[in-house]
């Protein structure tokens, strides 16, 4: 894992060049595209001196995330004084540089091009999946010649088999126009160095040398960038042509980064996800948990209410009775008596109404499944749970200090950004929590979150790093911070990053969480833990798409009723008396608020299955049951509550930056002993898949976790384990 | 491989160097007091006290102390002591251009490499990769004359002001690796290497890598990335070696030979070695003569020697007779062939070759009388440049196959006459389009086929028809 690869030595010149820019005013070269003057900073390569003017290159194998590789020679332009058309991806302008993009000499150079690209491609678009959204069929159509000259009689076309890379992404071989852009992505941005090229000239091979599993969590990602139909993806294999399906534009929950994706569907069925880019989140990836985990919508779902009869089997009723059911026993437990957790997916609108119920039925019980100290001011600061200077600051970085979390498994994407910055900055990393494999190089500093104390003594070579930093970060976990270890781990990073951050621009102190409901639970009043439910015995409980079996029947009184309102039958609603079918991400309008605190909105795509609805009117309609009618009636209306309880939560892509970072010190409990294990949960690949209710529920999901595990024991497997599928 | 940016590059380079050379007459006239110099109007029949390699047929020792007796390591030190200007300035005088093939002024070439030190130390690396077909100079340097390579790496290094020398040496080269090794060995022992070589406080060191066999890696770029360890794919340009090379560091790749001849120059004077040959194209050079003539050999020539007097002079005749002659490919396997009436008289160097569409490349000269089938010379290169394409760019990877799949049906005559104009299109296509000069190489010879040999292709594939209707014929009388 070398820091920088030869390919990359253009990208960290670049960069050189960029900072010495900084330091310098940053001088302009005028270059001429096809006759227009522009200025441009220099180093910026010809190609993105074009975008500039709307002049849009063709091109396969340059990807704007990717170092520039230059194979492919589509992107020919002609520049005045050069005999030969050059690579505008990786030709840097120069002064008084006259290109032109349209000229005859160009377009000969690329029909040149095109013609050897089609010489070998099987031209099998009718049944490619990459059909329609592929770069070589649209490029084609400008630079291609209706009729090819190889008299394939003779001389014949090439033929590879398919790899078999695990089972979530289809491999073509014969499709492959040879860009490199998966390989690069697997070693830049993945850290899957086993992805290469193997073989010269015509027999070159895209592959994993030998067969086997692309044991990434990012390998999804390969599928989008490939220009042509050679990586597909297996869900998605043969379902749909792009001009059938719809688009719509949201946001994902399987993290606690809120990446923005893409979901495409047609006649109300979900066929597929894809990133959405968004430079301030997920720049252009996403993990493979957010990619293929929607095939788990479609199964073990709640498609109507039921009620638990007299003999203890659960039984489908209508939603009036359930209704009825539910807001009796609301109505006739006592307050104390009460309780409602929510679990991790939910939206905000769903979590303002169910606490909106309670509280008309005066009880404050309201808890996440997810813990958080109530120390250094708790949820009620929110620089105390929040990723407060952002994702994208990663990149800015010179010291990044992970506790108790392992980004990789957490936040994929968030983890590549990191990768990034490793790659192309000299950022030191330290670790606290288990000795994962993760995609960079760092120093391990113990399992224990007593290395801090370390720390903040100034012992150690990493201590040192980070009291040099100009931008120091501190990246915890949420999950490390839990319980009286947890209280006293967060103020003691508090006075750390106090300490680090003292007169500079970062804030140094992040939360990562991990789920995606979390940060809108806390912002909207949740208490973080159930630890008060196993205080008083509650009567009447109402779970919210809680289902990670924190409560159970054993910490209720032994005749509590339990209410479990969510999208899939799962631990929520084994224990539930009554259920009410709630509906996905995908399925209902929502803000979700992500780790950082910035408010986002996810879109419908589809409506939910069979009877269910959407969940904050299921409250809603409880409330109106039960007597005491939640005052809004739209989406519109509900908003406006969310505006009066925190009204950052509509100024939506903003990220709010959260004050009172030296009140949560002053609060803060820096006693108690702090020698805890802080290992994540999450520390091998097949942890990753299956992390919540959607993704336990997912075929896919399953069988990529079966493949890791069998990766695991025997990465070198001459006949692959996992079957081909 | 290095040879294969001949013409294009070439014509290019030959423009600026022209107007280096027009300014350092101007100098020199200026002070021989106005006397226009006399340019000399024929060339060749070297003597034996004006040649560089004096072992080059291995006949005496190859090692220090043979090397020695010959004139190597004579006052290396103080050319050493007379600094890196001194030296640039021989060389610039001298008019070496690179032997490599691609003909770069060398003196210009290693001045690139003068720029203030930024932290990063400077490389030479001296590309050993001697794969292109036909030639085989820098392998007689090697085994026989190793002291030249060793000498010249330190001058050369002492010039651009570099820390070490990589040799790059072909992995088919056992022997010559071993030897050149023990050289070295030698000049470390003897305190020429090393830490303070010679006593003159400079510290050089020299290594020797030993490649896969890949003839990609005789191209300076693809040549670093396997040094570095990666395969050997061309890097894209810029950013230059002098910029960003070897590990990320200013290096400048040079061939053996040329690294080879610069002590001799440092010695000489670069007067001497530039009272040889045309304007523009001075020296001395080894020419590898292979093929159809009586006695095939590398021998050192004058530059702009005729090649019927080198074939005649050197290797005694073309087989058969030069009226026997066929075709020759004068600068190894990537440049075009000549028929036998620019043979006649054309004149071995850089300008006359570009001038008869062809190029020096290597100097490697290889010889094809009437006996041999033209087409399959020219189908078995493009098998080679196929084989050899890394597959790294698109036009190079999809069109050294298309062209060799389609050479060999043109051996037999199978094909259309319209597939001609098709595959001088097709190459085309590939010249100038790829990252490297690989394209180009693969692309020329086919070209030199299609120039000067369109009727004998057509006379085949008519042939083939003609063959075809009578089987056709036989078959219907028969049924």
């Amino acid at each position: 894992m070398h820091r920088v690869g030869g390919q990359l030595v253009r990208g960290v010149k670049a960069q050189q060049k960029r900072s010495l820019s900084a330091a310098l005013p940053p001088k302009k070269v005028e270059v001429f595209i096809d006759g227009k003057s522009l200025l441009v900073d220099p180093g910026m390569t010809i190609l993105q001196a074009c975008a500039l003017v709307g002049v849009d290159i063709p091109r396969f194998c340059y990807h704007d995330r990717l170092s520039i590789a230059g194979n492919c020679r589509m992107c020919l332009v002609e520049v005045e004084k050069s005999v030969k058309p050059v690579a505008s991806c990786a030709m840097p302008v120069m002064n008084g540089m006259k290109v032109k993009t349209n000229s005859d000499f160009v377009r000969k150079a690329r029909e040149g091009v095109m013609e050897f690209m089609l010489n070998n491609h099987p031209l099998d678009c009718p049944i490619c999946d990459q059909g329609g959204e592929c770069d070589l069929q649209d490029q084609a159509v400008a630079f291609g010649s209706d009729r090819g000259r190889l008299q394939s009689r003779y001389d014949g076309k090439r033929a590879l088999e398919d790899k078999n890379i695990g089972p979530l992404v289809k491999t073509v071989m014969t499709r492959c126009i040879q860009c490199t852009r998966c390989v690069r992505f697997a070693n830049e941005v993945a850290a899957f160095p086993d992805f290469g090229t193997t073989g010269r000239g015509q027999d070159l091979q895209i592959g994993t040398y030998v067969e086997k599993f692309f044991a990434s969590e990012l390998s999804g990602n390969i599928i989008d960038i490939c220009p042509v139909g050679a990586l597909t993806s297996k869900q998605y294999a043969f379902t749909a042509r792009p001009w059938e399906t719809r688009k719509t534009e949201s946001v994902d929950v399987m993290d606690g980064t809120g990446s923005n994706i893409v979901l495409s569907h047609r006649t109300g069925e979900l066929l597929r996800v894809i990133p959405k880019i968004n430079d301030d989140i997920n720049e252009e990836w996403i993990g493979d948990q957010s990619r293929f985990a929607v095939d788990g919508l479609k199964v073990q779902r709640l498609l109507t209410p039921m009620i638990r009869g007299p003999d203890g089997q659960l039984k489908p009723a209508s939603w009036e009775e359930a209704l009825f059911t539910v807001a009796a026993k609301l109505r006739e437990t006592p307050a104390e008596q009460k309780a409602a957790v929510a679990g991790g997916l939910n939206d905000v609108e769903s979590l303002v109404a169910l606490k909106d119920l309670f509280n008309r039925f005066n009880s404050e019980n309201v808890m996440t499944e997810e813990e958080f100290p109530e120390t250094s001011g708790g949820s009620d600061l929110r620089s105390n749970y929040v990723f407060n200077d952002g994702i994208a600051s990663v990149e800015s970085a010179d010291a990044i200090l992970l506790v108790g979390t392992n980004p990789r498994f957490e936040a994929p994407t968030l983890n590549a950004r990191i990768r990034k910055s490793f790659l192309y900055s000299d950022v030191q990393i330290g670790v606290i929590g288990a000795e994962t494999e993760l995609t960079y190089e760092y120093d391990y500093l113990g399992a224990s979150a007593k290395a801090i104390d370390d720390i903040l003594a100034g012992k150690g070579d990493f201590a040192k790093t980070l009291n040099s930093a100009n931008t120091p970060l501190i990246i915890v976990g949420a999950q490390a911070l839990k319980g009286e270890a947890g209280a006293a781990l967060l103020g003691k990073l508090q006075q750390l990053a106090d300490k680090l951050g003292n007169g500079k621009q970062v804030k140094v102190l992040n939360v990562l969480q991990r789920w995606a409901g979390q940060a809108g639970a806390q912002d909207v009043g949740y208490k973080a833990g159930t630890s008060s439910i196993r205080k008083t015995p509650i009567k009447f409980l109402y779970l919210l798409g809680a289902d990670e079996g924190k409560v159970t029947k054993a910490n209720l009184d032994p005749s509590a009723f339990v209410v479990y309102q969510g999208h899939h039958g799962d631990a929520g609603a084994e224990m539930a008396d009554v259920i009410l079918p709630g509906s996905a991400y995908t399925e209902k309008e929502g803000t979700y608020v992500n780790t950082e605190g910035r408010s986002q909105r996810a879109y419908p795509a589809v409506s939910p299955p069979g009877d269910a609805r959407v969940d904050w009117k299921i409250i809603r309609a409880v409330s109106e049951v039960a007597g005491k009618a939640l005052p809004y009636n739209d989406l519109k209306e509900i908003r406006q509550r969310l505006n009066e309880i925190a009204p950052h939560l509509l100024r939506y892509r903003d990220l709010e930056p959260s004050p009172f970072v030296k009140q949560a010190l002053q609060l803060a409990q820096t006693s108690g002993s702090i020698d805890v294990d802080v290992s994540p949960a999450l520390r091998e690949l097949s942890d990753y898949y299956q992390t919540n209710v959607i993704s336990r529920n997912s075929r896919s999901m399953a069988q990529a976790k079966k493949a890791a595990i069998e990766n695991k024991s025997n990465p070198y497997a001459e006949e692959p384990i996992h079957a081909r599928l | 491989m290095a040879s294969a940016a001949v013409s294009l590059g070439a014509r290019l380079i030959g423009q600026k160097a022209s107007k280096v050379a027009v300014r350092g007459v101007v100098t020199s006239a200026q002070n021989s007091n106005a006397q226009v110099k006399q340019e000399k109007t024929s060339f060749g029949n070297l003597k034996d006290s004006d040649r560089i390699f004096t072992n080059l047929y291995g006949r005496h020792d190859y090692r220090l102390k043979g090397a020695m007796a010959r004139g190597d390591w004579h006052k290396t030190k103080e050319i050493i002591l007379k600094g890196s200007d001194w030296i640039l300035g021989e060389l610039k005088t001298s008019g070496l251009r690179g032997r490599g093939g691609a003909g770069f002024p060398s003196g210009m070439k290693w001045g690139f490499m003068n720029k203030p030190f930024d932290g990063r130390p400077k490389y030479l690396v001296v590309n050993a990769d001697e794969g292109e077909p036909g030639t085989c100079k820098d392998r007689e340097i090697m085994r026989h004359d190793p002291h030249k390579l060793i000498e010249g790496c330190l001058i050369g290094g002492v010039a651009m002001g570099a820390r070490a020398a990589y040799i790059y040496i072909r992995g088919e080269f056992y022997n010559e690796a071993c030897i050149l090794q023990e050289a070295i060995n030698e000049a470390y022992k003897a305190g020429y290497l090393g830490k303070d070589c010679l006593g003159t406080g400079y510290n050089f060191d020299v290594f020797v890598h030993r490649g896969a066999g890949a003839y990609i890696c005789g191209e300076e770029t693809a040549l670093i990335e396997s040094l570095e360890g990666k395969q050997g794919k061309p890097r894209l340009k810029p950013p230059f070696p002098a910029d960003i090379g070897l590990f990320g560091c200013p290096t400048t790749v040079t061939n053996v030979e040329t690294v080879a001849v610069a002590p001799t120059i440092c010695r000489r004077g670069g007067d001497w070695f530039a009272s040889f040959g045309r304007e523009r194209n001075r020296g001395t050079k080894l020419f590898c003569i292979s093929g159809q003539v009586n006695n095939p050999c590398t021998v050192e020539e004058e530059m702009s020697v005729p090649l019927k007097d080198l074939i005649e002079r050197h290797c005694g005749g073309v087989i058969g007779g030069w009226d026997n002659l066929l075709a020759i490919i004068p600068g190894g396997s990537s440049v075009p062939l000549m028929p036998k009436n620019v043979c006649d008289t054309v004149l071995m160097d850089f300008d006359a070759l570009v001038a008869a569409q062809s190029g020096l490349g290597t100097a490697a000269v290889i010889v094809m009388n009437k006996q041999t089938d033209i087409v399959k010379c020219i189908a078995r290169l493009s098998l080679f440049y196929k084989h050899e394409s890394c597959g790294q760019c698109t036009p190079c990877r999809e069109g050294c196959n298309w062209l060799n799949k389609m050479m060999w049906r043109f051996v037999d005559g199978k094909a259309k006459p319209s597939e001609i104009d098709m595959m001088w299109e097709l190459s085309k296509q590939i010249e100038g389009h790829t990252i490297c000069a690989l394209g180009d190489a693969a692309a020329w010879p086919v070209q030199g086929l299609i120039r000067h040999f369109r009727p004998e292709l057509e006379r085949r594939m008519a042939e083939f028809h003609k063959q075809v209707l009578a089987e056709q014929g036989a078959k219907q009388i028969s049924q």
